[in-house]
Protein backbone atom coordinates (compact mmCIF):
# COMPACT_ATOMS: atom_id res chain seq x y z
CA UNK A 1 0.00 0.00 0.00
CA UNK A 2 0.62 3.57 -0.13
CA UNK A 3 2.43 3.87 2.74
CA UNK A 4 2.89 7.42 4.52
CA UNK A 5 0.38 9.80 3.04
CA UNK A 6 -3.44 8.23 3.29
CA UNK A 7 -5.33 10.90 1.43
CA UNK A 8 -3.06 13.81 2.66
CA UNK A 9 -1.51 14.15 -0.24
CA UNK A 10 -3.73 17.24 -1.74
CA UNK A 11 -4.09 19.98 0.83
CA UNK A 12 -7.85 20.82 -0.82
CA UNK A 13 -8.33 17.15 0.59
CA UNK A 14 -7.05 17.75 3.78
CA UNK A 15 -8.92 15.88 6.57
CA UNK A 16 -10.97 13.98 4.06
CA UNK A 17 -13.22 12.48 6.47
CA UNK A 18 -14.38 15.95 8.27
CA UNK A 19 -17.62 16.18 8.98
CA UNK A 20 -18.07 19.09 11.21
CA UNK A 21 -16.19 18.54 14.86
CA UNK A 22 -12.92 17.26 14.62
CA UNK A 23 -12.98 14.09 16.61
CA UNK A 24 -10.49 13.46 19.25
CA UNK A 25 -8.89 10.14 19.66
CA UNK A 26 -9.17 7.87 22.16
CA UNK A 27 -6.49 8.22 23.96
CA UNK A 28 -6.56 11.89 24.07
CA UNK A 29 -10.36 11.90 24.34
CA UNK A 30 -13.30 13.34 25.45
CA UNK A 31 -15.57 10.02 26.27
CA UNK A 32 -19.19 10.88 24.56
CA UNK A 33 -19.64 7.83 22.69
CA UNK A 34 -20.20 8.04 18.75
CA UNK A 35 -22.79 5.05 18.56
CA UNK A 36 -24.93 4.06 21.80
CA UNK A 37 -26.50 0.63 22.03
CA UNK A 38 -29.33 0.21 24.64
CA UNK A 39 -30.80 -3.03 25.24
CA UNK A 40 -30.41 -4.37 21.97
CA UNK A 41 -32.43 -7.57 21.01
CA UNK A 42 -32.80 -9.55 17.96
CA UNK A 43 -34.78 -12.66 17.08
CA UNK A 44 -35.14 -14.07 13.56
CA UNK A 45 -38.60 -15.15 12.48
CA UNK A 46 -37.06 -18.77 13.05
CA UNK A 47 -37.04 -18.26 16.84
CA UNK A 48 -33.27 -18.00 16.73
CA UNK A 49 -32.94 -14.97 19.41
CA UNK A 50 -29.10 -13.95 17.50
CA UNK A 51 -28.93 -10.57 20.30
CA UNK A 52 -30.03 -10.38 23.68
CA UNK A 53 -30.44 -6.82 25.58
CA UNK A 54 -27.04 -6.24 23.89
CA UNK A 55 -25.43 -2.75 25.98
CA UNK A 56 -22.69 -0.93 24.50
CA UNK A 57 -21.46 2.23 23.79
CA UNK A 58 -18.64 3.20 21.04
CA UNK A 59 -16.23 5.85 22.16
CA UNK A 60 -14.96 8.77 19.38
CA UNK A 61 -12.14 7.82 17.79
CA UNK A 62 -11.38 4.71 19.48
CA UNK A 63 -10.77 1.38 17.61
CA UNK A 64 -13.00 -0.86 19.09
CA UNK A 65 -12.24 -5.16 18.61
CA UNK A 66 -15.81 -7.19 18.68
CA UNK A 67 -14.78 -10.65 19.50
CA UNK A 68 -17.17 -13.45 19.46
CA UNK A 69 -16.72 -17.41 17.92
CA UNK A 70 -18.85 -18.24 14.72
CA UNK A 71 -22.65 -17.37 15.20
CA UNK A 72 -22.15 -15.44 18.02
CA UNK A 73 -23.62 -12.27 16.73
CA UNK A 74 -21.03 -9.99 15.61
CA UNK A 75 -22.08 -9.45 12.07
CA UNK A 76 -25.99 -9.64 13.19
CA UNK A 77 -25.01 -6.43 15.72
CA UNK A 78 -22.90 -4.66 13.08
CA UNK A 79 -25.88 -5.11 10.42
CA UNK A 80 -28.28 -4.03 12.47
CA UNK A 81 -26.06 -0.47 13.33
CA UNK A 82 -25.47 -0.32 9.74
CA UNK A 83 -28.96 -0.67 8.81
CA UNK A 84 -29.03 -4.23 6.74
CA UNK A 85 -31.15 -5.89 9.66
CA UNK A 86 -34.08 -4.92 12.07
CA UNK A 87 -33.43 -5.00 15.20
CA UNK A 88 -36.45 -6.35 17.28
CA UNK A 89 -35.91 -4.33 20.58
CA UNK A 90 -33.85 -1.61 21.65
CA UNK A 91 -32.61 1.39 20.53
CA UNK A 92 -29.01 2.72 17.96
CA UNK A 93 -27.87 6.22 18.09
CA UNK A 94 -24.87 7.07 15.85
CA UNK A 95 -23.60 10.23 16.44
CA UNK A 96 -26.91 11.17 18.29
CA UNK A 97 -29.13 9.79 15.57
CA UNK A 98 -31.38 7.31 15.94
CA UNK A 99 -30.96 4.79 13.30
CA UNK A 100 -34.77 4.14 12.70
CA UNK A 101 -36.31 7.37 12.65
CA UNK A 102 -33.06 9.21 11.95
CA UNK A 103 -31.35 6.33 9.36
CA UNK A 104 -30.39 9.20 6.56
CA UNK A 105 -28.23 11.22 9.05
CA UNK A 106 -27.25 8.00 11.21
CA UNK A 107 -26.05 6.25 7.89
CA UNK A 108 -24.51 9.08 6.58
CA UNK A 109 -21.69 8.44 9.30
CA UNK A 110 -20.76 4.68 8.67
CA UNK A 111 -18.55 3.31 6.16
CA UNK A 112 -18.86 -0.76 5.86
CA UNK A 113 -16.78 -3.14 4.44
CA UNK A 114 -18.79 -6.59 4.75
CA UNK A 115 -17.07 -10.04 5.99
CA UNK A 116 -17.80 -11.55 2.30
CA UNK A 117 -16.56 -10.41 -0.83
CA UNK A 118 -19.59 -8.90 -2.35
CA UNK A 119 -18.50 -7.09 -5.48
CA UNK A 120 -20.12 -6.54 -8.79
CA UNK A 121 -18.45 -8.89 -10.77
CA UNK A 122 -18.72 -6.90 -14.01
CA UNK A 123 -18.26 -3.01 -13.03
CA UNK A 124 -14.98 -1.49 -13.19
CA UNK A 125 -13.08 -0.54 -9.87
CA UNK A 126 -13.61 2.90 -10.64
CA UNK A 127 -17.37 2.62 -11.26
CA UNK A 128 -17.99 0.59 -8.43
CA UNK A 129 -16.23 2.99 -6.03
CA UNK A 130 -17.52 6.20 -7.52
CA UNK A 131 -21.35 4.37 -7.25
CA UNK A 132 -20.54 3.86 -3.57
CA UNK A 133 -19.80 7.96 -2.84
CA UNK A 134 -23.03 8.82 -5.23
CA UNK A 135 -25.15 6.51 -2.90
CA UNK A 136 -24.45 8.03 0.19
CA UNK A 137 -25.66 11.14 -1.20
CA UNK A 138 -22.00 12.64 -2.18
CA UNK A 139 -21.04 14.48 -5.34
CA UNK A 140 -18.52 13.75 -7.53
CA UNK A 141 -15.05 13.92 -6.15
CA UNK A 142 -12.57 11.99 -8.45
CA UNK A 143 -9.42 13.59 -6.78
CA UNK A 144 -11.05 12.62 -3.54
CA UNK A 145 -11.34 8.97 -5.34
CA UNK A 146 -8.18 8.96 -7.00
CA UNK A 147 -6.03 9.49 -3.17
CA UNK A 148 -8.27 6.49 -1.94
CA UNK A 149 -7.53 3.91 -5.03
CA UNK A 150 -3.70 5.52 -4.30
CA UNK A 151 -3.87 4.81 -0.88
CA UNK A 152 -5.27 0.95 -1.45
CA UNK A 153 -2.85 0.56 -4.34
CA UNK A 154 -5.91 0.71 -6.48
CA UNK A 155 -5.18 3.15 -8.42
CA UNK A 156 -3.59 0.97 -11.38
CA UNK A 157 -6.64 -1.23 -11.76
CA UNK A 158 -8.94 1.40 -12.10
CA UNK A 159 -10.37 0.79 -14.94
CA UNK A 160 -10.29 -3.57 -14.53
CA UNK A 161 -13.15 -5.27 -14.42
CA UNK A 162 -13.36 -6.59 -10.66
CA UNK A 163 -13.94 -10.41 -11.62
CA UNK A 164 -10.40 -9.85 -12.95
CA UNK A 165 -8.80 -8.89 -9.46
CA UNK A 166 -7.33 -11.32 -7.04
CA UNK A 167 -8.78 -12.11 -3.63
CA UNK A 168 -7.11 -9.76 -1.81
CA UNK A 169 -7.61 -6.69 -4.09
CA UNK A 170 -11.23 -7.48 -4.11
CA UNK A 171 -11.11 -6.98 -0.50
CA UNK A 172 -9.31 -3.86 -1.41
CA UNK A 173 -11.99 -2.83 -3.00
CA UNK A 174 -15.01 -3.38 -0.79
CA UNK A 175 -12.56 -0.67 1.63
CA UNK A 176 -12.50 1.82 -1.09
CA UNK A 177 -16.26 1.31 -1.21
CA UNK A 178 -16.89 1.78 2.24
CA UNK A 179 -14.30 5.29 2.16
CA UNK A 180 -15.76 6.63 -0.78
CA UNK A 181 -18.23 9.00 0.92
CA UNK A 182 -15.68 9.84 3.42
CA UNK A 183 -17.71 8.17 6.87
CA UNK A 184 -16.44 9.05 10.39
CA UNK A 185 -17.21 5.03 11.63
CA UNK A 186 -15.82 2.67 9.87
CA UNK A 187 -16.61 -1.04 10.67
CA UNK A 188 -14.73 -4.10 9.32
CA UNK A 189 -15.94 -7.16 9.29
CA UNK A 190 -13.72 -9.65 9.50
CA UNK A 191 -11.25 -7.76 7.13
CA UNK A 192 -8.63 -9.65 7.17
CA UNK A 193 -10.43 -13.11 6.87
CA UNK A 194 -8.53 -14.89 4.41
CA UNK A 195 -6.08 -12.97 3.02
CA UNK A 196 -2.51 -13.10 3.04
CA UNK A 197 0.33 -11.76 5.70
CA UNK A 198 1.00 -8.98 3.63
CA UNK A 199 -1.98 -7.57 2.55
CA UNK A 200 -3.12 -8.13 6.67
CA UNK A 201 -0.46 -5.83 7.97
CA UNK A 202 -1.14 -3.54 5.17
CA UNK A 203 -4.35 -3.28 6.72
CA UNK A 204 -3.62 -3.09 10.01
CA UNK A 205 -0.94 0.11 8.98
CA UNK A 206 -4.84 1.31 7.15
CA UNK A 207 -6.55 1.43 10.18
CA UNK A 208 -4.00 3.13 11.99
CA UNK A 209 -4.00 5.48 9.70
CA UNK A 210 -7.77 5.95 9.64
CA UNK A 211 -7.62 6.43 13.34
CA UNK A 212 -5.29 9.32 13.22
CA UNK A 213 -7.58 10.99 11.40
CA UNK A 214 -10.63 10.51 13.54
CA UNK A 215 -12.00 7.86 11.91
CA UNK A 216 -13.80 5.68 14.98
CA UNK A 217 -13.04 1.83 14.01
CA UNK A 218 -15.09 -1.42 14.82
CA UNK A 219 -13.78 -4.47 13.57
CA UNK A 220 -14.94 -8.12 14.53
CA UNK A 221 -12.32 -10.51 13.97
CA UNK A 222 -11.35 -14.03 14.13
CA UNK A 223 -7.18 -12.85 14.59
CA UNK A 224 -7.01 -12.47 18.19
CA UNK A 225 -3.56 -10.81 17.53
CA UNK A 226 -5.50 -8.25 15.39
CA UNK A 227 -7.40 -7.25 18.29
CA UNK A 228 -4.25 -7.27 20.42
CA UNK A 229 -1.99 -5.62 17.96
CA UNK A 230 -4.78 -2.44 17.35
CA UNK A 231 -7.70 -2.18 19.52
CA UNK A 232 -8.44 0.41 22.38
CA UNK A 233 -11.05 -1.90 23.86
CA UNK A 234 -12.43 -5.18 22.90
CA UNK A 235 -16.04 -6.58 23.55
CA UNK A 236 -16.60 -10.36 23.91
CA UNK A 237 -19.77 -11.24 22.03
CA UNK A 238 -21.08 -15.06 22.88
CA UNK A 239 -24.59 -16.79 21.88
CA UNK A 240 -26.07 -13.02 21.67
CA UNK A 241 -24.54 -11.85 24.62
CA UNK A 242 -22.08 -8.68 25.51
CA UNK A 243 -20.38 -10.56 27.76
CA UNK A 244 -17.26 -7.99 28.56
CA UNK A 245 -16.40 -4.71 27.67
CA UNK A 246 -13.29 -3.48 28.48
CA UNK A 247 -9.92 -1.91 28.02
CA UNK A 248 -7.50 -4.36 26.17
CA UNK A 249 -4.43 -3.29 28.58
CA UNK A 250 -6.70 -3.50 31.25
CA UNK A 251 -8.27 -6.37 30.28
CA UNK A 252 -5.07 -8.22 29.66
CA UNK A 253 -3.41 -7.20 32.66
CA UNK A 254 -7.02 -7.90 34.60
CA UNK A 255 -6.99 -11.15 33.45
CA UNK A 256 -3.74 -12.15 32.01
CA UNK A 257 -1.59 -14.80 33.71
CA UNK A 258 1.68 -15.21 33.48
CA UNK A 259 3.55 -18.58 33.93
CA UNK A 260 6.98 -19.34 34.73
CA UNK A 261 8.38 -22.75 32.85
CA UNK A 262 11.16 -24.26 34.00
CA UNK A 263 13.51 -26.95 31.63
CA UNK A 264 14.23 -29.37 34.55
CA UNK A 265 17.77 -31.17 34.63
CA UNK A 266 16.09 -34.49 35.08
CA UNK A 267 12.65 -35.60 34.86
CA UNK A 268 10.30 -35.82 37.37
CA UNK A 269 7.94 -38.50 38.08
CA UNK A 270 5.04 -36.64 40.56
CA UNK A 271 5.86 -33.43 42.37
CA UNK A 272 7.23 -33.96 45.43
CA UNK A 273 4.70 -33.14 48.65
CA UNK A 274 6.50 -30.12 49.91
CA UNK A 275 5.79 -28.71 46.23
CA UNK A 276 2.23 -28.51 46.14
CA UNK A 277 1.44 -25.34 47.84
CA UNK A 278 2.54 -23.36 44.12
CA UNK A 279 0.44 -23.39 41.01
CA UNK A 280 2.63 -25.74 39.27
CA UNK A 281 1.83 -28.49 36.82
CA UNK A 282 4.44 -30.86 35.50
CA UNK A 283 4.91 -31.01 31.70
CA UNK A 284 6.14 -32.93 28.62
CA UNK A 285 6.90 -35.89 30.26
CA UNK A 286 7.78 -34.93 33.71
CA UNK A 287 10.66 -32.89 31.67
CA UNK A 288 9.06 -29.00 32.36
CA UNK A 289 7.47 -27.27 35.48
CA UNK A 290 5.00 -24.61 34.44
CA UNK A 291 4.50 -21.93 37.26
CA UNK A 292 0.97 -20.09 36.98
CA UNK A 293 1.06 -17.02 38.98
CA UNK A 294 -0.87 -13.49 39.50
CA UNK A 295 0.84 -10.58 37.89
CA UNK A 296 -1.04 -8.10 40.34
CA UNK A 297 -0.60 -10.71 43.67
CA UNK A 298 1.80 -8.79 46.02
CA UNK A 299 4.33 -11.35 45.63
CA UNK A 300 4.58 -13.57 43.08
CA UNK A 301 5.48 -16.43 44.73
CA UNK A 302 8.64 -17.23 42.45
CA UNK A 303 11.26 -16.55 44.66
CA UNK A 304 9.84 -18.88 47.35
CA UNK A 305 9.28 -21.34 44.45
CA UNK A 306 12.81 -21.00 43.69
CA UNK A 307 13.78 -21.31 46.86
CA UNK A 308 11.68 -24.61 47.34
CA UNK A 309 13.00 -26.35 44.48
CA UNK A 310 16.52 -25.70 45.43
CA UNK A 311 15.58 -27.42 49.10
CA UNK A 312 14.33 -30.67 46.81
CA UNK A 313 17.80 -30.48 45.24
CA UNK A 314 15.59 -30.14 41.80
CA UNK A 315 17.71 -28.28 39.40
CA UNK A 316 17.09 -26.71 35.88
CA UNK A 317 18.13 -25.79 33.11
CA UNK A 318 16.40 -22.70 31.67
CA UNK A 319 13.25 -20.86 32.46
CA UNK A 320 11.36 -18.85 30.98
CA UNK A 321 8.34 -16.58 31.47
CA UNK A 322 5.30 -15.63 29.50
CA UNK A 323 2.06 -13.55 29.63
CA UNK A 324 -1.52 -15.22 28.33
CA UNK A 325 -2.42 -13.49 24.89
CA UNK A 326 -5.91 -12.33 24.64
CA UNK A 327 -6.84 -15.30 22.67
CA UNK A 328 -6.15 -17.11 25.98
CA UNK A 329 -8.30 -14.73 27.64
CA UNK A 330 -11.15 -14.66 25.04
CA UNK A 331 -11.34 -18.81 24.98
CA UNK A 332 -11.63 -18.56 28.76
CA UNK A 333 -14.04 -16.24 28.69
CA UNK A 334 -16.12 -18.13 26.31
CA UNK A 335 -15.51 -21.14 27.88
CA UNK A 336 -16.76 -19.78 31.01
CA UNK A 337 -19.65 -18.70 29.69
CA UNK A 338 -20.52 -22.01 27.69
CA UNK B 1 -38.50 16.40 3.10
CA UNK B 2 -34.63 15.66 1.54
CA UNK B 3 -33.87 13.79 -1.44
CA UNK B 4 -30.81 11.81 -1.79
CA UNK B 5 -30.79 13.09 -5.82
CA UNK B 6 -27.00 11.68 -6.10
CA UNK B 7 -28.06 8.63 -5.17
CA UNK B 8 -30.83 7.84 -7.38
CA UNK B 9 -28.58 8.85 -9.64
CA UNK B 10 -26.17 6.51 -9.04
CA UNK B 11 -28.54 3.65 -9.24
CA UNK B 12 -30.33 5.09 -12.45
CA UNK B 13 -26.83 5.64 -14.12
CA UNK B 14 -25.55 1.78 -12.50
CA UNK B 15 -28.57 0.18 -14.49
CA UNK B 16 -28.52 2.14 -17.57
CA UNK B 17 -24.45 1.14 -17.88
CA UNK B 18 -25.70 -2.57 -17.85
CA UNK B 19 -27.90 -1.72 -20.45
CA UNK B 20 -25.24 -0.26 -22.60
CA UNK B 21 -22.59 -2.44 -21.87
CA UNK B 22 -25.00 -5.55 -22.56
CA UNK B 23 -26.27 -3.67 -25.62
CA UNK B 24 -26.74 -6.78 -27.93
CA UNK B 25 -28.57 -8.82 -25.61
CA UNK B 26 -30.72 -5.71 -24.05
CA UNK B 27 -32.19 -4.06 -26.80
CA UNK B 28 -30.61 -5.89 -30.31
CA UNK B 29 -32.18 -8.43 -29.34
CA UNK B 30 -35.37 -8.19 -28.77
CA UNK B 31 -36.09 -5.49 -31.54
CA UNK B 32 -34.37 -7.65 -33.91
CA UNK B 33 -37.19 -10.95 -32.92
CA UNK B 34 -39.57 -8.43 -32.46
CA UNK B 35 -39.18 -7.11 -36.18
CA UNK B 36 -39.34 -10.63 -37.57
CA UNK B 37 -43.45 -10.53 -36.91
CA UNK B 38 -43.18 -7.59 -38.85
CA UNK B 39 -41.33 -8.94 -41.28
CA UNK B 40 -43.23 -12.22 -41.39
CA UNK B 41 -47.03 -10.94 -40.58
CA UNK B 42 -46.68 -7.40 -42.18
CA UNK B 43 -44.74 -7.81 -44.90
CA UNK B 44 -45.15 -11.50 -46.04
CA UNK B 45 -48.12 -12.66 -45.39
CA UNK B 46 -49.73 -9.62 -44.47
CA UNK B 47 -51.13 -8.59 -47.33
CA UNK B 48 -53.06 -11.73 -47.89
CA UNK B 49 -54.72 -11.35 -44.38
CA UNK B 50 -58.32 -9.49 -43.98
CA UNK B 51 -58.52 -6.19 -42.63
CA UNK B 52 -59.51 -5.72 -38.81
CA UNK B 53 -61.55 -2.50 -38.18
CA UNK B 54 -60.36 -0.98 -41.48
CA UNK B 55 -56.46 -1.17 -40.45
CA UNK B 56 -54.26 -3.45 -42.64
CA UNK B 57 -52.98 -6.58 -40.61
CA UNK B 58 -49.41 -5.84 -40.35
CA UNK B 59 -50.26 -2.36 -39.22
CA UNK B 60 -52.83 -3.73 -36.89
CA UNK B 61 -50.36 -6.13 -34.81
CA UNK B 62 -47.92 -3.33 -34.64
CA UNK B 63 -49.33 -1.99 -31.23
CA UNK B 64 -49.93 -5.53 -29.57
CA UNK B 65 -46.28 -6.31 -30.65
CA UNK B 66 -44.71 -3.38 -28.81
CA UNK B 67 -46.64 -3.81 -25.75
CA UNK B 68 -45.41 -7.71 -25.74
CA UNK B 69 -41.70 -5.94 -25.48
CA UNK B 70 -42.63 -3.20 -23.82
CA UNK B 71 -44.22 -5.84 -20.57
CA UNK B 72 -41.67 -8.52 -20.84
CA UNK B 73 -38.95 -6.43 -21.20
CA UNK B 74 -39.86 -3.97 -18.61
CA UNK B 75 -40.50 -7.26 -15.91
CA UNK B 76 -37.10 -8.84 -17.21
CA UNK B 77 -35.19 -5.55 -17.00
CA UNK B 78 -36.29 -4.55 -13.42
CA UNK B 79 -36.50 -7.96 -11.78
CA UNK B 80 -32.82 -8.65 -13.03
CA UNK B 81 -31.66 -5.37 -11.87
CA UNK B 82 -32.91 -6.05 -7.78
CA UNK B 83 -32.64 -9.36 -8.09
CA UNK B 84 -28.71 -9.20 -9.03
CA UNK B 85 -27.61 -7.66 -6.09
CA UNK B 86 -29.22 -9.79 -3.97
CA UNK B 87 -27.79 -12.65 -5.68
CA UNK B 88 -24.31 -11.42 -5.27
CA UNK B 89 -24.81 -9.81 -1.91
CA UNK B 90 -23.97 -6.25 -3.01
CA UNK B 91 -27.25 -5.31 -2.30
CA UNK B 92 -25.48 -4.74 1.23
CA UNK B 93 -24.61 -1.25 0.24
CA UNK B 94 -27.96 -0.15 -0.74
CA UNK B 95 -29.47 -1.22 2.26
CA UNK B 96 -26.85 0.24 4.77
CA UNK B 97 -26.96 3.68 2.47
CA UNK B 98 -29.14 6.94 3.44
CA UNK B 99 -31.68 6.40 1.23
CA UNK B 100 -35.13 6.08 0.80
CA UNK B 101 -37.14 3.06 -0.29
CA UNK B 102 -38.63 5.82 -2.88
CA UNK B 103 -35.69 6.77 -4.05
CA UNK B 104 -34.29 2.95 -4.16
CA UNK B 105 -37.37 2.44 -6.19
CA UNK B 106 -36.97 5.43 -8.37
CA UNK B 107 -33.38 4.60 -9.60
CA UNK B 108 -34.40 0.95 -10.10
CA UNK B 109 -37.51 1.10 -11.70
CA UNK B 110 -36.95 4.21 -13.30
CA UNK B 111 -33.81 2.56 -15.44
CA UNK B 112 -35.51 -0.53 -15.83
CA UNK B 113 -38.91 1.80 -17.88
CA UNK B 114 -36.01 3.93 -19.33
CA UNK B 115 -34.86 0.80 -21.08
CA UNK B 116 -37.83 -0.41 -21.97
CA UNK B 117 -39.47 2.56 -23.50
CA UNK B 118 -36.09 3.50 -25.77
CA UNK B 119 -36.81 -0.28 -26.48
CA UNK B 120 -40.74 0.34 -27.61
CA UNK B 121 -39.71 3.30 -29.48
CA UNK B 122 -36.69 1.44 -31.26
CA UNK B 123 -39.23 -1.41 -32.73
CA UNK B 124 -42.24 1.36 -33.90
CA UNK B 125 -39.00 2.74 -35.81
CA UNK B 126 -37.99 -0.51 -37.17
CA UNK B 127 -41.78 -1.63 -37.39
CA UNK B 128 -42.65 1.70 -39.84
CA UNK B 129 -39.39 0.18 -42.22
CA UNK B 130 -41.64 -3.00 -43.09
CA UNK B 131 -45.38 -1.81 -42.29
CA UNK B 132 -47.17 1.36 -43.26
CA UNK B 133 -49.51 3.03 -40.11
CA UNK B 134 -49.80 6.82 -38.54
CA UNK B 135 -50.10 7.32 -34.76
CA UNK B 136 -53.93 9.32 -34.62
CA UNK B 137 -52.99 10.12 -30.92
CA UNK B 138 -49.34 10.22 -30.88
CA UNK B 139 -49.08 12.06 -27.24
CA UNK B 140 -51.15 9.30 -25.64
CA UNK B 141 -49.43 6.72 -27.84
CA UNK B 142 -45.72 7.84 -25.60
CA UNK B 143 -48.55 8.34 -22.40
CA UNK B 144 -49.73 4.41 -22.59
CA UNK B 145 -45.82 3.45 -23.28
CA UNK B 146 -44.47 5.50 -20.65
CA UNK B 147 -47.23 4.16 -17.95
CA UNK B 148 -47.35 0.60 -19.11
CA UNK B 149 -43.32 0.40 -18.72
CA UNK B 150 -43.46 1.93 -15.66
CA UNK B 151 -45.67 -0.25 -14.17
CA UNK B 152 -44.61 -3.19 -15.54
CA UNK B 153 -41.14 -2.29 -13.95
CA UNK B 154 -42.85 -1.86 -10.81
CA UNK B 155 -43.99 -5.32 -10.94
CA UNK B 156 -40.74 -6.50 -12.41
CA UNK B 157 -39.21 -5.24 -8.95
CA UNK B 158 -41.62 -6.89 -6.79
CA UNK B 159 -40.51 -10.28 -8.60
CA UNK B 160 -37.06 -9.73 -8.52
CA UNK B 161 -37.31 -9.30 -5.06
CA UNK B 162 -39.52 -12.43 -4.55
CA UNK B 163 -37.42 -14.65 -6.56
CA UNK B 164 -35.06 -16.78 -4.90
CA UNK B 165 -33.23 -17.97 -7.99
CA UNK B 166 -32.35 -16.73 -11.43
CA UNK B 167 -35.19 -19.31 -12.69
CA UNK B 168 -38.53 -17.56 -11.04
CA UNK B 169 -37.10 -14.78 -12.48
CA UNK B 170 -38.60 -16.29 -16.06
CA UNK B 171 -41.59 -17.79 -14.87
CA UNK B 172 -44.00 -14.90 -14.39
CA UNK B 173 -42.66 -13.10 -18.44
CA UNK B 174 -42.44 -16.82 -19.59
CA UNK B 175 -45.17 -18.56 -18.26
CA UNK B 176 -47.96 -15.87 -17.57
CA UNK B 177 -47.31 -12.55 -19.57
CA UNK B 178 -46.74 -13.66 -22.40
CA UNK B 179 -49.67 -15.77 -23.08
CA UNK B 180 -51.35 -12.82 -21.54
CA UNK B 181 -50.18 -10.94 -24.38
CA UNK B 182 -50.63 -13.24 -26.93
CA UNK B 183 -54.27 -14.34 -26.10
CA UNK B 184 -55.09 -10.35 -25.08
CA UNK B 185 -55.83 -9.32 -28.77
CA UNK B 186 -52.05 -8.43 -30.23
CA UNK B 187 -52.84 -10.47 -33.24
CA UNK B 188 -56.46 -10.21 -33.21
CA UNK B 189 -59.29 -7.75 -32.23
CA UNK B 190 -61.34 -9.90 -29.18
CA UNK B 191 -64.93 -8.94 -31.32
CA UNK B 192 -63.90 -11.74 -33.58
CA UNK B 193 -63.92 -14.17 -30.78
CA UNK B 194 -66.99 -15.91 -29.82
CA UNK B 195 -69.19 -14.17 -27.56
CA UNK B 196 -68.17 -16.39 -24.60
CA UNK B 197 -64.83 -16.03 -25.21
CA UNK B 198 -65.27 -11.86 -25.62
CA UNK B 199 -66.25 -12.31 -21.58
CA UNK B 200 -63.69 -14.39 -20.45
CA UNK B 201 -60.99 -12.06 -22.48
CA UNK B 202 -62.03 -9.11 -20.42
CA UNK B 203 -60.47 -11.06 -17.49
CA UNK B 204 -57.14 -10.60 -18.95
CA UNK B 205 -55.56 -6.99 -17.84
CA UNK B 206 -53.57 -7.65 -21.32
CA UNK B 207 -55.90 -6.75 -23.52
CA UNK B 208 -57.01 -3.45 -21.70
CA UNK B 209 -53.09 -2.22 -22.12
CA UNK B 210 -53.22 -3.49 -25.53
CA UNK B 211 -56.71 -1.86 -26.39
CA UNK B 212 -55.66 1.22 -24.93
CA UNK B 213 -52.67 1.28 -26.69
CA UNK B 214 -53.94 0.38 -30.10
CA UNK B 215 -56.31 2.95 -29.51
CA UNK B 216 -53.68 5.16 -29.86
CA UNK B 217 -52.26 4.63 -33.14
CA UNK B 218 -55.67 3.71 -34.99
CA UNK B 219 -58.39 5.08 -32.97
CA UNK B 220 -60.07 1.41 -32.75
CA UNK B 221 -60.33 -0.21 -29.79
CA UNK B 222 -61.80 -3.07 -28.25
CA UNK B 223 -62.73 -1.60 -25.04
CA UNK B 224 -63.36 2.05 -23.98
CA UNK B 225 -60.05 3.59 -23.50
CA UNK B 226 -61.03 5.33 -20.48
CA UNK B 227 -61.74 1.84 -19.19
CA UNK B 228 -57.76 1.16 -20.50
CA UNK B 229 -56.76 3.61 -18.63
CA UNK B 230 -58.25 3.05 -15.53
CA UNK B 231 -57.36 -0.52 -15.44
CA UNK B 232 -53.54 0.43 -16.35
CA UNK B 233 -53.62 3.10 -13.41
CA UNK B 234 -55.22 0.87 -11.11
CA UNK B 235 -52.42 -2.03 -11.58
CA UNK B 236 -49.84 0.72 -11.31
CA UNK B 237 -51.64 1.59 -7.87
CA UNK B 238 -51.24 -2.05 -7.39
CA UNK B 239 -47.64 -2.44 -8.06
CA UNK B 240 -47.23 0.48 -5.79
CA UNK B 241 -48.62 -1.01 -2.78
CA UNK B 242 -46.59 -3.64 -3.27
CA UNK B 243 -43.11 -2.25 -3.24
CA UNK B 244 -44.87 0.05 -0.34
CA UNK B 245 -45.41 -3.12 1.90
CA UNK B 246 -41.83 -5.15 0.76
CA UNK B 247 -40.24 -1.56 2.15
CA UNK B 248 -42.65 -1.80 5.05
CA UNK B 249 -41.98 -5.17 6.02
CA UNK B 250 -38.49 -5.89 4.59
CA UNK B 251 -39.77 -8.64 2.72
CA UNK B 252 -36.82 -10.72 1.16
CA UNK B 253 -34.62 -7.44 1.68
CA UNK B 254 -33.93 -7.34 5.07
CA UNK B 255 -33.88 -10.05 8.09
Amino acid sequence: MNNGQYLKSDPSLDRPFNHGQWPTSAQGGHMQPVISVRHLDKAYTSGHQALKDINLEIRRGEIFALLGPNGAGKTTLISIICGIVSPTGGEVMVDGHNILSDYRAARAQIGLVPQELFTNTFESVWATVAFSRGLFGKPKNPAYLEQVLRSLSLWDKKDAKIMALSGGMKRRVLIAKALAHEPNILFLDEPTAGVDVDLRRDMWELVRRLREQGVTIILTTHYIEEAEEMADRVGVISKGELILVEDKATLMNKLGKKQLKLQLQTPLSELPGGLTAFQLELCDNGHQLVYTYDTHAEQTGIAELLRALSGHQIDFKDLQSSQSSLEEIFVNLVREKA
Amino acid sequence: MTINLYAIRAIYQFEMARTWRTLLQSIASPVISTSLYFVVFGSAIGSRMVEIDGISYGAFIVPGLIMLSLLTESISNASFGIHMPKFTGTIYEVLSAPVSPLEIVTGFVGAAASKSIILGILILATARLFVPFEIVHPLWMLAFLVLTALTFSLFGFIIGVWADGFDKLQIIPAMIITPLTFLGGSFYSINMLPPLWQQITLFNPVVYLISGFRWAFYGVSDVSVGISLAMTLAFLLVCLLGVWWIFKTGYRLKS
